[in-house]
C-alpha cells in the first residue's frame, strides 16, 4: 500500500469512529438529559424500557421512524427538506477539527500489516486555523434553523428562526472574542498548540488564566446552542416550539440531532480551549495516548452535564434582555479583556504573560 | 487527474451553477441561497490552492455574517417573488447585453495576457498574511480600511437611532 492510501484508510478509520461516537453520545444524550432534568424536579422521568430506561432513545428512534412525514401545504418544499439537511451537516463538520487526545502508537502486530507501529494523531484534520474554521462552520448553522422557519410558511417559525439567528449571530461576537485571549497567549489558531500551551496542571489551564474569558464562553456558547436560558427560538409559552413547529418524523429527528451534536461539540470546544484538553489536572499523572482520551471524555461528560444543569436551575431569558445583555455587557466585556491580555503580553512577552493575568 | 484537480473542477463547477441560479431565480430568498453556495465553493477553492486563512475568512465574513443580513430583510420583508421586469423591457435588455459585451471584452484581454497554468504553491500562512498587513507597503491601506469601515458603522448607528 502506498503511503496516501495508507493515511486516507487512517483518516476514513477516524471519521467513522467519531461519527458513530457523536451519533451514539446524542442518543444516550437525550435520555441521561430526561433523566437528570427528572431528578433536578422529584420525577422519575423515563425508566421503562430496559434497565433504568436506557433503551429510552432506541424507542423514541423507532416511534420517529414510523411517524408520518408530512410537509405542510403551503410550505416550500425543498427549503423545508434541505433545513435539516443542512442543520446536521454543519453540526458533523464542526467536530472535524477538534482533536480528543495526543497521539497513539499502533501496535507492533503482524494483523495491522502496514498500520502496526504508526503514530496516530487523535483529531481528523490539524488545520492551521483550526479555531477560526469552527467560528465559520458555526457561522453557516444559522442557515439551517432560518431556513426551516422561514420554509414552513408558519409565522411562529418564521419568529422562531429569526429569533435564533439574531441570537446566535450576536452571540457569536462574544464567542469570538472570547478566544482572542488565548489565541494571543498560544500564538496559533491551531487547536493542538492551544492544548499544549495549558499543559502542566490545572493551573496553568485557561479557565483560571483568562476567567473571564472563560465566563463569556460559557454564557456564548450557550446561547449559541440555543439551550436554556436562551432557548427563545422554542420558548412553548409564546412561539409553540419555534423553528422546527411544523417538523415531524426523521427529519424533526434529525434537528434535534443536530442540536445535540452542536451541544456535544461546544462542550469539546470548550474543554480544549479552556480546561486544557487532554492533559491531566496534575503534573507527573499520565495523559498520553489512551489515558488522555480519559480525561478528555471525562471533561466533555462533565461539561456536558453542567449544561443538562443550567436546564435544570435557569428561568428563560426575556428577548430584550437577550439582546441587551449580548451588546451591552457581553460585546464589550470580552474587548476589555482582550485589551488587558494585549497588554500584559506586549509589556512581559508570552510567558510571564500568562502568569501575571492569571494573578489578576 | 489528481484527488484535488477532481475537487477543484468540482467546486468549480459547482460555484458556476449557483451564480445562475442567483441570476436567473425569480424568487430572491432563492438567489440568496445560491449565493451561499456560490461563496462556499468558492472558499473551498481557496482552500485547495492552499490559503485555509483566505477560505475561512470567506465564510466568517460573506456567507457566515453578510448573507444573514440579506436573509434577515429578504425575510422580514417576505419576499415572495419578484414582479415583473420594471420600466421599458427592451431598453434594459439593451443596456445589459452592451455591458454584458463590455465584460466579456475586458475578461478576454485579461485571460489573453494571463500566462494560465496551475496555481504555484504559495505560503500563505496566517503568519505571513498578518506581516504583510502589518508592515509597510500594506499597512497604511490597510489601517485606512479600518478606519473606513468604522466611519461606516458610526454612520449606520447614526442613521438607526430614532431619537435626535
Amino acid at each position: 500500500m502506498s503511503e496516501t492510501t495508507i493515511q486516507t484508510v487512517i483518516a476514513a478509520v477516524k471519521i467513522l469512529v467519531i461519527f458513530n461516537v457523536l451519533l451514539g453520545l446524542f442518543s444516550l444524550m437525550t435520555w441521561v438529559e430526561r433523566r437528570v432534568l427528572a431528578f433536578m424536579q422529584f420525577r422519575l422521568g423515563p425508566n421503562r424500557t430496559g434497565p433504568f430506561g436506557i433503551l429510552q432513545p432506541v424507542a423514541d428512534g423507532i416511534k420517529l421512524f414510523f411517524k408520518e412525514e408530512f410537509i405542510p401545504p403551503g410550505a416550500d418544499k425543498w427549503l423545508f427538506i434541505a433545513a435539516p439537511a443542512v442543520s446536521v451537516i454543519t453540526a458533523f463538520l464542526a467536530i472535524a477539527v477538534v482533536p480528543y487526545g495526543g497521539s497513539v502508537t499502533l501496535p507492533q502486530a503482524s494483523w495491522l500489516g502496514p498500520f502496526a507501529g504508526r503514530e496516530v494523531s487523535l483529531q481528523i484534520v490539524d488545520l492551521e486555523v483550526g479555531v477560526l474554521y469552527i467560528f465559520a462552520i458555526t457561522a453557516l448553522g444559522v442557515y439551517g434553523i432560518v431556513m426551516a422557519g422561514w420554509a414552513s410558511n408558519n409565522k411562529y417559525t418564521l419568529i422562531g428562526g429569526l429569533r435564533s439567528s439574531a441570537q446566535m449571530f450576536s452571540y457569536e461576537l462574544s464567542l469570538g472574542l472570547s478566544w482572542v485571549g488565548i489565541i494571543m497567549l498560544a500564538g496559533s489558531f491551531r487547536i493542538q498548540d492551544i492544548v499544549a500551551a495549558q499543559d502542566g496542571g490545572f493551573w496553568r489551564w485557561n479557565a483560571f488564566i483568562q476567567f473571564p474569558a472563560f465566563l463569556i464562553y460559557v454564557v456564548a456558547s450557550t446561547a449559541e446552542v440555543n439551550r436554556t436560558p436562551f432557548d427563545l427560538a422554542e420558548a412553548e409559552t409564546e412561539l409553540v416550539a419555534g423553528f422546527h413547529t411544523e417538523y415531524a418524523s426523521m427529519k424533526f429527528a434529525l434537528l434535534q440531532m443536530a442540536e445535540y451534536v452542536n451541544m456535544i461539540t461546544v462542550s469539546a470546544l470548550g474543554t480544549n480551549l479552556f480546561l486544557g484538553g487532554w492533559n491531566a489536572p496534575f503534573p507527573g499523572v499520565p495523559d498520553t495516548g489512551l489515558a488522555g482520551v480519559a480525561w478528555f471524555g471525562v471533561k466533555v461528560l462533565s461539561v456536558l452535564f453542567f449544561f443538562i444543569w443550567l436546564r435544570g436551575t435557569l428561568p428563560r431569558f426575556r428577548y430584550d434582555q437577550l439582546m441587551h445583555f449580548g451588546w451591552k455587557v457581553l460585546v464589550p466585556a470580552a474587548a476589555v479583556w482582550i485589551l488587558i491580555t494585549a497588554g500584559a503580553l506586549a509589556f512581559q512577552g508570552p510567558r510571564p504573560a500568562a502568569a501575571a493575568v492569571g494573578a489578576l | 487527474m489528481d484527488f484535488a484537480a477532481l475537487l477543484f473542477y468540482a467546486f468549480g463547477a459547482l460555484a458556476l451553477g449557483s451564480a445562475i441560479v442567483v441570476i436567473s431565480q425569480r424568487n430572491p430568498i432563492y438567489s440568496a441561497f445560491a449565493l451561499i453556495v456560490t461563496l462556499c465553493s468558492l472558499s473551498a477553492i481557496y482552500g485547495l490552492l492552499g490559503s485555509p486563512f483566505i477560505a475561512v475568512l470567506q465564510i466568517v465574513v460573506y456567507a457566515g455574517a453578510i448573507m444573514v443580513l440579506f436573509l434577515f430583510v429578504l425575510m422580514l420583508l417576505n419576499v415572495k417573488r419578484e414582479g415583473r421586469d420594471p420600466g421599458d423591457g427592451r431598453t434594459l435588455k439593451g443596456v445589459a447585453l452592451a455591458l454584458a459585451v463590455l465584460l466579456a471584452l475586458q475578461i478576454g484581454t485579461v485571460l489573453m495576457r494571463a500566462r494560465l497554468g496551475p496555481a504555484r504553491p504559495l505560503d500563505a500562512s496566517t503568519e505571513k498574511m498578518a506581516r504583510d498587513l502589518f508592515s509597510l507597503p500594506y499597512l497604511y491601506v490597510f489601517e485606512a480600511t479600518s478606519v473606513l469601515i468604522l466611519a461606516a458603522l458610526v454612520g449606520a448607528v447614526a442613521l438607526a437611532r430614532k431619537d435626535s
